[in-house]
């Protein structure tokens, strides 16, 4: 029942933000000033339960939801057959190089803590 | 026979086809990818959409029809990002802690991510709203729309393009990380996500309860920065 009321909440402010995001012409879209909009709600503690038991239910099944968009790749196989190689090799370069650059930044960045992080593979 | 292709029709032309597709095929790659240790190259979103695909072009079912119930599963993508303000409550004092450290790193790499990718693009002659539909690639798909919108891309290229980053950072993190050296989960879950966001960071949850945080916190930011700046860059720059 949390889980509902969660959902329903998270529904409630993604409209919000949505709808600041359309009044403000603001360049970032509604759902993620409906995150911002949560981030600041989760000071009021009766929400935690709900919030909790619903965004650990959607996250934990996030990449299901992917799989409708990931179909639609079905609608462009003309441009994919006209540049597939040329178009992942694009994409996984360049995704490497996002990978890499964040990693050792951060890593460097991060080096002067103190904190053991466990195990590794 | 005539009445089973009869059944066919009917049962394809509702929402209810599209839904039960989507779920069901799902359900069962999930199942094969915890049956093989959840090795990367068995992603159940990669396999899920070459299957649905593959049904799809072999049917001659058209996507629309698809996703009159594929949407019911696609709506759910909004409060998801949402729920992102979630992982980063929960380790509100680590995060404030290393703010200006994360925030660098996932300005730089998601900044290197999108400038390679327009680069590479532009040197290989591909056309000039494929490139700008490649630029917000590393951000997740409902949100790279709107971003190829605004700097003259194609929304449903990108989201395509956004799926497809998404699925070769879940399937090659592992060993470039490992080739890298980078034994810190929480590194790790943060490139991924800044690199790969909702299916990278999907990956990083179901890997190390760390690297999926740190994945979902990328995620955000990834999403806060790159709205803001991407649009910014080609303003000014094209």
């Amino acid at each position: 029942m949390s889980g509902l009321r969660g959902l329903a909440l998270l529904l409630l402010l993604q409209v919000a933000g949505e709808v600041l995001a359309k009044a403000f012409a603001l360049p970032v879209p509604g759902p993620v000033v409906g995150m911002v909009l949560l981030l600041g709600a989760l000071r009021w503690a009766p929400l935690r339960e709900p919030i909790a038991a619903a965004a650990e239910f959607l996250l934990a099944h996030l990449s299901l939801l992917f799989v409708p968009v990931g179909v639609g790749v079905i609608t462009h196989l003309d441009v994919v057959s006209e540049y597939g190689l040329r178009l992942l090799a694009v994409i996984v370069g360049s995704t490497w190089i996002g990978m890499t650059v964040t990693a050792l930044v951060l890593r460097a960045l991060l080096r002067g803590e103190a904190v053991p992080e466990p195990r590794d593979g | 026979m005539a009445d089973f292709v009869q059944l066919w029709v009917y049962l394809s032309s509702t929402p209810l086809f599209g839904l039960t597709a989507t779920l069901a095929v799902y359900a069962l790659a999930q199942i094969a990818y915890e049956r093989v240790g959840r090795a990367p190259w068995a992603n159940p979103v990669l396999w899920s959409v070459v299957v649905i695909g593959v049904v799809l072009v072999a049917t001659r079912t058209d996507y629309p029809i698809y996703f009159a119930g594929a949407q019911f599963i696609h709506v759910l993508l909004g409060p998801a990002v949402v729920a992102l303000a979630w992982p980063l409550w929960v380790r509100r004092a680590e995060v404030r802690r290393r703010g200006i450290a994360l925030t660098i790193a996932a300005l730089l790499g998601g900044a290197a991510a999108a400038g390679s990718a327009v680069a590479a693009a532009s040197l290989l002659g591909m056309p000039l709203d494929i490139v700008r539909s490649l630029a917000p690639k590393s951000v997740t798909a409902p949100v790279a729309m709107g971003i190829a919108d605004r700097i003259g891309g194609v929304p449903a290229l990108a989201a395509v393009f956004a799926v497809i980053t998404g699925m070769v950072g879940a399937l090659s993190a592992k060993y470039l990380f490992d080739f890298l050296r980078i034994d810190s989960w929480a590194v790790r879950g943060f490139a991924l996500g800044t690199a790969s966001h909702g299916i990278g960071a999907a990956r990083a949850i179901q890997v190390d309860e760390d690297a999926g945080a740190y994945a979902g916190i990328a995620l955000g930011l990834q999403v806060l920065l790159a709205s803001i700046l991407l649009p910014l860059a080609f303003r000014f720059f094209a």
